[in-house]
């Protein structure tokens, strides 16, 4: 009995997002602003920036929740894909900055620089910054993985590397002279591919690209899981040290899990910069990185659609929360986070799933004892 | 192909291992022929478990030699690399994958030999199928394919590991404390499956229980202080005094 490549619970959340995107993007473009049935502009953009912000959950969801790898440190990968299509949007520019200068953005004229620095080479051309928006993050994670996996450090050691990784950048990213606009990041942004970056048509586009790619992860995740690989994920998860003994080899196929997950990531964050029109070295920030957790450990962490359901809870109650008293959003975050640790280890797409398989289960057999309830185990 | 250095499945020569001065193995010399049973014994500490580690990879000896298969230098390969080449081993505290289902535990045990890019797109074939219902067939789980491992009792999940064993099909197999925690009947059970394994592979069982290694009828090795302290038949060995006195007097 093969079991299916992809479930029917991905199929559905697929299609639903399929069918709600482009309802909303005909909402927004096919209505007058006065409709009752209209989405404004800002409402677009806001979900759009969600969908980035699920794209990135469900590539943490990859190695945290399939393999046990906790990332303190995927908000780098997001920004990194971020800079990279950044960079793209600087060099589109052109003349149109304030100093009006061909080849150097504002802030290089700004800062005296008599060339572009060579690692600006290449990003006037949208094919090759797409293809750094893959490669600068998948590269960072390949080094940093090779050399953490290999030397075996897991569990709580390698969080804390990858939250002192994104610390690093965060630092760096800061510097005038490292050449990325310092403090202020890449903005001021004009166009993509031609199109007017401020354009209703353009901002339904990306919103679109956006829902497109998030369901494209979460069928990519479906896949995996379903292989023999992803049955060797979870293995690795809950006792690692077991597989070795089977002939695997763990630090290859994390390493192999943990670049993908931050190839990913970086194009969560190359759709999200053209939608928010900025990036900047908060974004590595190491607290962005540990509400990418939340968001996953909400919805359910080692399920396929949980994470995306997570980020969207999760921000949505945000922008909500910030509205009405913006100075206790931290609190409730953080209290969040005990509860679902504590209430639903699983968090809720992995309860529910687990009440239906019970419901499932007592329903077809006689055998009414409870299944006790899956414990998270840290791995060996 | 190098030649044949012995012609032991497992010959160990002289091995000593400390850990912060403790001497776990000291001297240990030990030869298994091909397609013998062996049985282990000897008291906690006697370095039953260390001699395991340093057999799969997991430990490295710091003097002597130790060879698998006549010609294979264990000490130079690490637990992954020794596992493909054909040795298994049960722990002695059952350690399967618990959030998978029986099924998938043994076809886990099969595919460890694959890249990456065999786990990801490869799909199982009808010879690994037909492998997993005569492995459930052997260690009478055949009910319970579909059922998560966490769901076992204690000796179902024992039987799993022999059965993952089965699956990865090593030339040698290592067995910590089977009958561990076990009732008689499922203790007399286990029995029946390592005998059944003995006739086509080369079994080495630690185990403390007496009866158990008598029902099994083999060889027995009795380690103490990290070195054998006496070898040969059940009788003869627990006839030896110095065998009452370290270990079967208590």
């Amino acid at each position: 009995m093969q079991p299916a490549l992809i479930g029917r619970g991905t199929w559905i959340a697929v299609a639903l997002i399929g069918l709600a995107a482009v309802l909303i993007v005909l909402a927004n473009l096919a209505t007058a602003p006065g409709s009752p049935l209209h989405v404004p502009n800002h409402i677009v953009a806001l979900l759009g920036k969600f969908l980035c912000y699920a794209m990135l959950a469900v590539s943490l969801n990859l190695v945290w929740g399939y393999c046990g790898i906790l990332s303190l440190g995927h908000g780098a990968f997001f920004a990194l894909g971020g800079y990279a299509m950044g960079m793209y949007l600087m060099r589109q520019i052109g003349t149109r900055g304030v100093y009006g200068h061909p080849v150097l953005p504002d802030f290089m004229v700004f800062l005296d620089y008599q060339q572009l620095p060579w690692f600006w080479t290449g990003f006037d051309q949208f094919w090759f910054a797409a293809l750094m928006v893959m490669a600068v993050p998948g590269l960072l994670a390949f080094i940093f993985g090779w050399f953490a996996f290999r030397s075996r450090v897991s569990g709580v050691y390698l969080s804390i590397i990858t939250q002192a990784m994104t610390y690093a950048l965060l630092l760096a990213f800061f510097r005038n002279d490292m050449g990325f606009g310092g403090n202020n990041g890449l903005t001021d942004f004009k166009d993509i591919l031609g199109f007017d970056i401020q354009a209703r048509e353009t901002r339904a586009a990306l919103f679109g690209l956006s829902a497109l790619f998030l369901c494209l992860f979460l069928m990519l995740v479906a896949a995996i899981s379903a292989s023999r690989f992803g049955k060797v994920l979870v293995a690795i998860r809950d006792a690692e040290s077991r597989t070795r003994f089977l002939g695997f080899r763990p630090e290859n196929i994390k390493l192999f899990v943990w670049t993908l997950s931050a190839m990913m990531a970086g194009i969560a964050g190359a759709l999200y910069v053209p939608q928010v029109g900025i990036i900047n070295p908060g974004e590595f920030a190491p607290a962005n990185s540990i509400e990418i957790v939340i968001w996953t450990a909400v919805g359910g962490r080692g399920t396929i659609v949980g994470p995306a359901i997570g980020a969207f809870l999760v921000n949505g109650g945000k922008s909500w929360f910030t509205g009405l008293l913006p100075e206790y959003w931290l609190f409730v975050l953080g209290a969040l986070f005990v509860l679902t640790t504590l209430f639903l280890p699983k968090g809720l797409v992995g309860t529910l799933s687990q009440w239906a398989r019970q419901r499932r289960q007592s329903r077809r057999s006689q055998s009414a004892a409870p299944l006790p309830a899956p414990q998270p185990q840290a791995a060996e | 192909m190098t030649a044949r250095l012995t012609s032991s499945m497992l010959y160990l020569d002289n091995v000593s291992v400390s850990f912060d001065g403790f001497r776990a193995i000291n001297e240990l010399s030990l030869a298994v022929g091909p397609g013998e049973m062996r049985a282990i014994i000897g008291p906690n500490g006697a370095g039953k478990t260390t001699m395991m580690d340093i057999i799969t990879g997991k430990t490295r000896p710091d003097e002597g030699t130790v060879f698998f298969d006549g010609k294979i230098d264990l000490t130079k390969h690490d637990e992954s690399s020794i596992a493909t080449m054909g040795i298994g081993r049960k722990f002695q505290k059952p350690t399967v994958f618990e959030n998978h289902s029986v099924e998938t535990n043994l076809l886990l045990a099969m595919s460890g030999g694959l890249r990456i890019k065999g786990l990801l797109f490869g799909s199982r074939n009808t010879d690994e199928s037909e492998r997993i219902d005569s492995i459930l067939a052997t260690i009478r789980l055949e009910a319970r394919r579909h059922d998560l491992a966490e769901n076992l009792s204690h000796g179902q999940k024992q039987w799993l590991e022999i059965g993952m064993l089965l699956a990865q099909d090593p030339k040698l197999l290592l067995v910590d404390e089977p009958a561990a925690g076990m009732t008689d009947a499922e203790t007399a059970e286990t029995a029946r499956l390592l005998r059944e394994l003995a006739q086509t592979h080369t079994v080495i069982v630690v185990e403390h229980d007496m009866d158990f290694i008598r029902d099994l009828g083999v060889k027995v090795t009795c380690l103490h202080e990290g070195s054998v302290l006496a070898e040969g038949s059940l009788d003869h060995v627990s006839a030896d005094q110095r065998v009452v006195d370290v270990y079967l007097g208590r």
